[in-house]
């Protein structure tokens, strides 16, 4: 028991650690900012660790961070290559090609009223798809190996990053447009110039939920056949075999992936779109 | 100095709305001569801004005629023949205000070199100098709107459309722009179309004041102004001035008792 009142007396530590650090002139300085996350991250690990060991829960039900890391540890060749076959191959050029798919047909709508009623209704439809029906039909299209996989998240992103490149096309204000009209602007120059940087908050929402939506695809998809590798096919087969560390030892790998991916959407943001009201500091 | 550039013979625009038609513009008769100050004044809906869209192109009318530089308004548009000026300054934020002034330059396709010269030269008109690195939302409102007026002297037409350029800023910074403006048409002698609905304004700027009343939108007055071209101030206190005043007022007045 000693674990777990070690671990309680760490928390409250830590919490009057941090309640202090907030009043504190440290808090206004930039490493003041990254201290006090940080010490409630290493808090929440130390409650885990000291109520797993200090209650004697099974590792089946949740094992402790120390057992994950050490479980990480020892399989870094194994989740480098489910990581390869399941983010770098799956999820990044399926995100990719369904971005740049959307963008495509969202110039085209743009330019056809026609095809706005008939393609939103369609990417409508083809949403609406639950993606347990649709993975196991895109499997059998593209076979078991990653291609199957990048289908299945270009179909998931695909309509997110439509609706959003459309709304942020017709973002631009009129009076923006009938500047570029009085100048004599052709279409692209204007397309160019004004309506997509205009765009560009509209599409960076699109593609933060996009890179979440990319993630689960990715993984999901490899529930419904895969090769003997992948962070979703590593997940099913050692859950039917009680290796509960390796799966968390996974979600540990897919939760960094998953962070890194949006932050680096949201660095680019930043830098894209620093003109917006919601990026000026 | 007194060729016409602009012509409207019998114009009338109905714009289709979901109340049906409304006539925006019911007759129009004008002629606008070269170098001329003309100001539209009237109550909204009284189609001075729909006749000045009119005239850039960015509206279509329904009958009569309208000729630019004797070319049809879209034909003059395509030759960038004139500046337009919004109510709001209506810059990217995305580009500096020196960027914002080159947009036009870019997409009229100057060189690079001509593109530094001519915004050096415009930021230096409208009192800008050393703001081109700024961005638009780091600027006042009054300065944004010089900006915008910068922006469009850039690219050198000969005739500028303002549309009620100073509407949104207060009286101190409004007077300091109105003898800006009309320093810059004494030094340009551009052709100036000025909607407003200030009638001070109105007459202090203007050669020719036209005098609108809604519903439908026409004009009920045209005034040459006998002001000289060199105008301070004060001239705002002389006995002229108030009668010219006085005479769009009772134009204005005249205009609303046909309701």
């Amino acid at each position: 028991m000693s674990a777990l009142w070690l671990a309680v007396g760490f928390w409250l530590a830590a919490w009057a650690l941090n309640v202090w650090l907030a009043g504190s002139r440290v808090s206004q300085t930039r490493f003041g900012k990254a201290l006090v996350p940080l010490i409630f991250g290493a808090t929440v690990l130390v409650l885990w660790e000291g109520l797993v060991r200090g209650l004697g829960v099974a590792p089946v039900i949740l094992p402790a961070p120390s057992v994950i890391a050490a479980k990480i540890a020892v399989s870094l060749p194994t989740l480098w290559q489910d990581f390869a076959q399941t983010i770098l191959k799956g999820a990044i050029p399926g995100f990719l090609i369904g971005a740049g798919a959307a963008f495509l047909v969202a110039i085209a709508i743009d330019r056809s009223p026609f095809l706005q009623r008939g393609l939103l209704p369609i990417g409508n439809f083809v949403a609406a798809l639950p993606i347990v029906g649709l993975a196991p039909i895109l499997v059998m299209w593209f076979g078991f190996d990653w291609q199957s996989k990048a289908a299945v998240v270009v179909v998931m992103v695909f309509f997110p990053m439509l609706v959003n490149i459309v709304a942020g096309l017709q973002a631009s204000e009129r009076m923006q447009r009938d500047l570029m009209a009085t100048w004599g602007a052709s279409y692209l120059q204007s397309l160019v110039r004004l309506r997509l940087p205009a765009a560009m908050p509209f599409v960076f929402n699109g593609l933060k939920i996009a890179s979440t939506l990319a993630l689960i695809g990715a993984i999901v998809a490899e529930f419904f056949g895969s090769p003997v590798y992948g962070m979703g096919f590593r997940i099913s087969t050692e859950v039917g075999r009680l290796g509960l560390d390796m799966v968390w030892a996974t979600i540990a790998v897919a939760a960094l992936a998953g962070s890194v991916f949006y932050g680096l959407i949201t660095l680019i943001e930043r830098w894209v779109t620093f003109w917006h009201p919601s990026q000026r500091h | 100095m007194s060729q016409p550039v602009i012509e409207a013979k019998g114009l009338n625009l109905v714009f289709q709305t979901a109340d049906g038609p409304v006539q925006a513009l019911k007759d129009v008769d004008l002629v606008i001569n070269q170098g001329d100050f003309v100001s539209f004044i009237g109550p909204s809906g009284c189609g001075k801004t729909t006749f000045l869209r009119a005239i850039a192109a960015l509206e279509h009318p329904t009958g009569g005629t309208l000729t630019v530089n004797g070319m049809s308004p879209d034909e003059a548009r395509r030759m960038r023949a004139y500046g337009y000026v919004f109510q709001a300054a209506g810059l990217y934020p995305w580009r500096t205000i020196a960027g914002n002034i080159r947009l036009p330059l870019e997409i009229m396709g100057f060189s690079r070199a001509e593109q530094d010269e001519r915004t050096e030269r415009v930021l230096d008109l409208v009192e800008l100098k050393g703001f081109g690195k700024k961005f638009p939302w780091q600027l006042s409102g009054g300065m944004q709107q010089r900006a915008s007026i910068a922006r469009a002297l850039a690219f050198d037409a000969d005739i500028l459309l303002m549309d009620e350029p100073f509407g949104a800023l207060d009286e101190i910074v409004r007077d300091r722009l109105n003898e800006e403006v009309l320093k810059l048409w004494g030094r340009t002698g551009k052709t100036i179309g000025f909607v407003t609905h200030s009638i001070p304004e109105a007459v202090y700027l203007s050669t020719k004041i036209v005098v609108m009343s809604p519903r439908p939108g026409r004009i009920t007055d045209v005034i040459d102004s006998p002001l000289p071209r060199e105008r301070p101030l004060d001239i705002r206190d002389s006995r002229e001035f108030i009668e010219i005043a006085h005479r769009v007022r009772e134009g204005l007045r005249a205009g609303h008792q046909d309701d």
